[in-house]
């Protein structure tokens, strides 16, 4: 456990938990019963290269959003911490606040407090899925792309910040800018939209982006067209993204590297297409098995999901290894994983070269953990 | 002859600011046991389809032109579904021929009654059964949809999304209609979720050898289903055809283009394809072909004239000027 960060790593996340409280009945005080949690993000750990598109992807509940949220300390961070690499300006800043910095060059933004997060909001920035709803309606889109440069002071006069929302504009292809800045949100497509959301994640030139599935409210014909501008923009200013979504299809077009998550777990990390190509754990097996795919031959046939059951609470969370009781593998072999699966946690263990899994069905993971 | 027929369906929202033409001239039959997926994006009108097959367009909505003969076995009559009264489609049709899994139905479920209530309401008030007959017929719908019987009396705040997914289904097959109109049935499920759906529509389908019609805007899904294809654009059928020949042999610039932006999870990581431009308004759609202003062999004639639908092959009809004899 250490804040040490390879020079090419720019967010190392340990141990990041999420508990959000549940309000307790009068009775329970009474009774003295402890307050529960919901475990939305229960200890995980992994670590983002500068300009690497790093996935999250899981069912809805598995914590990935909490997760990307967390980053930006957008909840409070119940343990665990989110170490981070700002650009030197923003170092200055944040030492003269008085906030811990890590060898000079790293600060753990699950530590800094709320009041001094500022600085840090310019480089860490998010894209929401809905474009409908993350627009203010109310404002035309010149305002709406202005409103960054206004919170972090950035431009003097009216002039100068408009010539930033023309440029932004321009660099997300809504041409002419001119036509674009004074219309409302609803006047514009979903598309259109969303381009609008792109640029104002941009406007304060960020460091590191989590777009949270920013495609998925759009329609086929033009997700791609996003995908792609996200991508350029992505190239030409050297961002680190995260990118969280459900669809495993999506990730491996624009991904470096996946981390699949179950139920506030990070159970395997790989490279997109090994991850595919040649999942490990059991649950990736099976979401990968699910995911329906444009071929006409699969009508005659039923599509065998090897999972059973469905995902239990978050509240009451199994015991070992939370996926034990939906998995198949344990299932067939019970006798011999009986004292393993229910009862320990797995770590999440490098198994083949930048494939790391958390499941005890592999001797590597049994060997780390000496059981 | 099929059990439905559709002919030159017009479907127009009559609004304050115009009329919106959101389908227009649409045709396609079903056979008895055949599932027709109605693909498009949104806005496309493949909703408004649906709910005029019911004979209720949503308001401001109301069926404009055009015919929707269902064909009654039983009866031995054909009805004109567009041009029925109120009563007469109420007493024949909606429900007991053709019955439908509303996008969203699950999150439609009353609170406040019990699941089974819930499902033994119409059978009850429609099929004129008795608390006792219903309850039996409700626990029987159950199984058919996969649950067991104790669901019945749960409330559904206490199921899953897949749970009140089935719940859905097993209402729309209550009355063992036909047809069964599912539209957008697995869009808020998550895919293994999606996949057990998909599976139990699949069995159903085996099973009773019913028609399905199966709207979304997925195509995968479309894939995994259908056995014919129609492809919506701006309220119109560009394409329909055999669910090989469109999958495999796709017509039409819009289709083809379609199928190209769906990423995959197998094979080569291609660029992804996508089609630069929005739909057009459907209050002034252009003239000559919709598809048009975005269509990269767009010619003269496309933005002039519209296309009519020509036979590229067996039962499989495009409507592009790219196919038509001029």
């Amino acid at each position: 456990m250490s804040a040490h960060m390879s020079p090419d790593t720019v967010l190392k996340v340990e141990n990041l938990t999420v508990w959000f409280p549940l309000r307790r009945s009068i009775v329970d005080v009474i009774r003295r019963k402890p307050r529960r949690y919901v475990h939305a993000v229960d200890g995980i750990d992994f670590e983002i290269q500068r300009g690497e598109t790093f996935c999250l992807v899981g069912e809805s509940g598995c914590g990935k959003t909490t997760t990307g949220k967390a980053i930006l300390r957008l909840v409070d961070i119940y343990a665990g911490h989110v170490y981070y690499k700002p650009a030197k300006e923003t170092i200055a800043e944040l030492e003269a606040m008085g906030v811990d910095v890590i060898d000079g060059e790293i600060v753990d933004i699950a530590a800094v407090p709320l009041k001094k997060m500022k600085p840090l909001r310019r480089e860490l920035q998010m894209i929401y899925q809905d474009p409908f709803g993350s627009l203010n309606p109310r404002f035309k889109i010149k305002e709406i792309l202005e409103e960054p440069l206004l919170v972090h002071g950035v431009g003097e006069t009216p002039d100068e910040r408009e010539e930033y929302v023309i440029k932004a504009l321009e660099s997300v292809k809504l041409i002419p800018p001119e036509d674009f800045m004074n219309r409302f949100p609803h006047q514009l497509s979903g598309g259109q939209r969303q381009r609008v959301a792109v640029a104002r994640a941009m406007m304060l030139n960020p460091q590191l982006i989590v777009a949270d599935e920013p495609v998925s409210m759009l329609d086929v014909s033009i997700r791609a067209e996003i995908l792609e501008l996200m991508m350029e923009l992505k190239q030409s200013r050297n961002l680190t993204y995260v990118f969280i979504t459900h669809d495993l299809a999506v990730a491996r077009y624009i991904c470096d590297r996946i981390a699949v998550m179950y139920l506030g777990k990070i159970v395997e990390i790989a490279k997109a297409t090994e991850l595919i190509e040649n999942p490990l754990h059991p649950y990736t097996k099976a979401l990968i098995a699910a995911i329906p795919e444009p071929d006409p031959s699969n009508k005659a046939k039923l599509r065998e999901v090897p999972i059973k059951g469905e995902v239990p609470s978050a509240v009451l969370i199994p015991p070992g290894c939370r996926f034990h009781p939906r998995c198949l593998p344990y299932e067939a072999e019970k006798a011999s994983l009986e004292n393993l699966c229910p009862v320990h946690v797995p770590p999440l263990v490098e198994v083949e070269e930048d494939h790391y899994v958390a499941c005890w069905l592999y001797d590597k993971v049994r060997q780390s953990a000496g059981l | 002859m099929p059990l439905l027929e559709v002919k030159n369906l017009k479907t127009y929202y009559y609004t304050l600011r115009g009329v919106v033409k959101a389908v227009d001239d649409v045709s396609f039959t079903l056979e008895k046991g055949e599932v027709l997926g109605l693909a498009g994006e949104s806005g496309c009108g493949k909703s408004t389809v649906a709910w005029s097959l019911l004979g209720m367009p949503p308001s401001p909505g109301r069926i404009a032109g055009g015919h929707i003969y269902l064909h009654d076995d039983e009866a031995g009559e054909t009805y004109d579904i567009a041009n029925m009264a109120e009563e007469e489609l109420r007493s024949k049709v909606r429900w007991r021929k053709i019955s439908m899994v509303f996008q969203g139905a699950m999150n439609a479920l009353t609170p406040v009654h019990r699941v089974g209530d819930q499902i033994a309401e119409p059978l009850i008030l429609h099929a004129g059964m008795t608390k006792e007959e219903a309850m039996n017929r409700v626990v029987e719908l159950l199984n058919m949809v996969g649950l067991d019987d104790t669901i019945a009396m749960r409330y559904p705040h206490e199921l899953s999304g897949g749970q009140k997914q089935r719940v859905v289904i097993a209402m729309a097959l209550a009355l063992d209609p036909d047809i069964v109109i599912a539209d957008e049935p697995t869009t808020a499920l998550d895919v293994v979720v999606q996949a057990q759906i998909l599976n139990l529509m699949k069995e159903l389908q085996w099973k009773k050898k019913r028609s399905i019609i199966l709207i979304t805007h997925d195509l995968s899904i479309i894939a995994e289903l259908a056995d014919k294809v129609a492809i919506m654009y701006a309220g119109k059928i560009v394409e329909i055809g055999p669910s090989s020949e469109i999958f495999n042999n796709p017509q039409h610039p819009y289709t083809q283009l379609l199928l190209k932006a769906i990423p995959r999870l197998r094979g080569p990581i291609d660029k992804l394809a996508y089609i630069p431009g929005t739909p057009p308004d459907l209050m002034s759609p252009p003239p000559g072909c919709r598809f048009y202003p975005r269509c990269p062999y767009a010619m003269d004639v496309c933005m002039r004239e519209e296309p009519e639908m020509v036979e590229v092959g067996k039962d499989h009809y495009v409507a592009c000027w790219l196919h038509s004899k001029r």
